[in-house]
């Protein structure tokens, strides 16, 4: 009997393989799932925090409530290095075109994620000088209700995000119907 | 220094004030759009005055005064006597143009930057007038009373559907 046991109560899950066929020594499974499988479980977050939704964000990434727990252990305050863009807080008309300068700046593939009533449709800032909804400028793959939104909503949006990553083909950034998408904002 | 005291010695000097009124305790007079630079450059350099603090410098739109709908008022302050005064300037809102305070106040370059923004209010021989706060594209002037109340009805919450011009 070894002096110290390692792993005793461990809690720690395992993704599940993905589908495929295995035999004596060797696995055949497709790329989509496994890069997918890869992507999900280790997405680097940007945060674009404005307001009282980006306390609630710092209380997600910390230790009660351990985003890190996810993959997403490191934020990244480059868009160059991040894939997943997390809007947190109400976005001025004025800087709209900041926001989609650093959405530009990521590299393929990139999602976002409108964390807020603020960021999904401009919440209480029915006015003049707040953009109605990131949606506006950049597209949005989902969208974190509350205002501001619990830390539990957070991560509910996150591991949302994560089943949409595991399950996007790998030729989805160059199907005609993505690159439409990215026209109608004006992105190439 | 008294409320009457400085009322009397711009009234000397400057015949055409009117509309003097003591709101609160505080001196508040009307100046004549053409002369606002010049009533201020005399309440700054005249050695018994002193405002040589401009508190505040903003805009009242009131749509009801025809010929005068937007009202321009500074806020100056004589910190040596601790003493506050308001002046008032009325110019249409059809051709809303006043002298820049700038070669008296060079804090006043912001604040007119923003009454400008927000009321159209034009100051002649300001170094620099464009928007301050609002995106460079808006081509209203948001805190002016002459837009629609929201539509109850609406469906959506973009500009178009609310007549504020988008």
């Amino acid at each position: 009997m070894r002096p110290v046991q390692y792993n005793e109560n461990s809690k720690v899950k395992l993704a599940d393989i993905p589908e495929g066929y295995s035999g004596e020594g060797f696995m055949a499974t497709k790329f989509d799932q496994v890069i997918g499988l890869a992507r999900a479980n280790s997405l680097w977050p940007l945060p674009f925090a404005t307001s009282c939704c980006g306390i609630e964000f710092m209380a997600t990434m910390g230790a009660n409530y351990d985003l890190a727990r996810f993959g997403s252990e490191r934020m990244g305050f480059t868009p160059r290095q991040c894939d997943m863009l997390l809007v947190a807080g109400t976005i001025a008309k004025k800087m709209a075109p900041i926001l989609r300068q650093v959405y530009l700046q990521m590299a393929e593939p990139r999602w976002v994620i409108a964390i807020g009533a603020c960021a999904s449709s401009g919440g209480i800032f029915d006015s003049y000088p707040v953009l109605q909804g990131i949606d506006q400028v950049i597209p949005v793959d989902v969208y974190v209700p509350g205002c501001p939104p619990r830390p539990e909503g957070i991560l509910d949006g996150v591991l949302k995000l994560q089943e949409i990553v595991k399950n996007e083909s790998l030729r989805r950034r160059h199907s005609d119907r993505y690159k439409a998408l990215l026209n109608e904002y004006g992105i190439q | 220094m008294t409320n009457e005291q400085v009322k009397q010695q711009l009234l000397a000097q400057f015949p055409d004030l009117g509309a003097w009124e003591e709101q609160y305790g505080m001196l508040t007079f009307n100046v004549p759009a053409a002369k606002n630079l010049e009533v201020i450059q005399y309440l700054y350099s005249d050695a018994a005055l002193q405002f040589r603090f401009l508190t505040d410098l903003t805009a009242v739109h009131y749509p009801d005064r025809a010929g005068e709908e937007l009202c321009v008022v500074y806020h100056l302050h004589n910190l040596v006597e601790n003493f506050r005064l308001r002046m008032k300037a009325y110019v249409p809102v059809a051709d809303p143009r006043i002298q820049s305070v700038t070669p008296v106040f060079s804090g006043a370059n912001w604040m007119e930057r923003e009454t400008y923004d927000f009321f159209g209010v034009n100051f002649t021989g300001h170094p620099n007038l464009t928007r301050i706060l609002n995106v460079d594209e808006m081509d209203y002037f948001p805190m002016r009373k002459e837009y629609p109340m929201e539509d109850p009805t609406r469906t959506d919450k973009d500009d178009e559907m609310f007549g504020r011009g988008g």
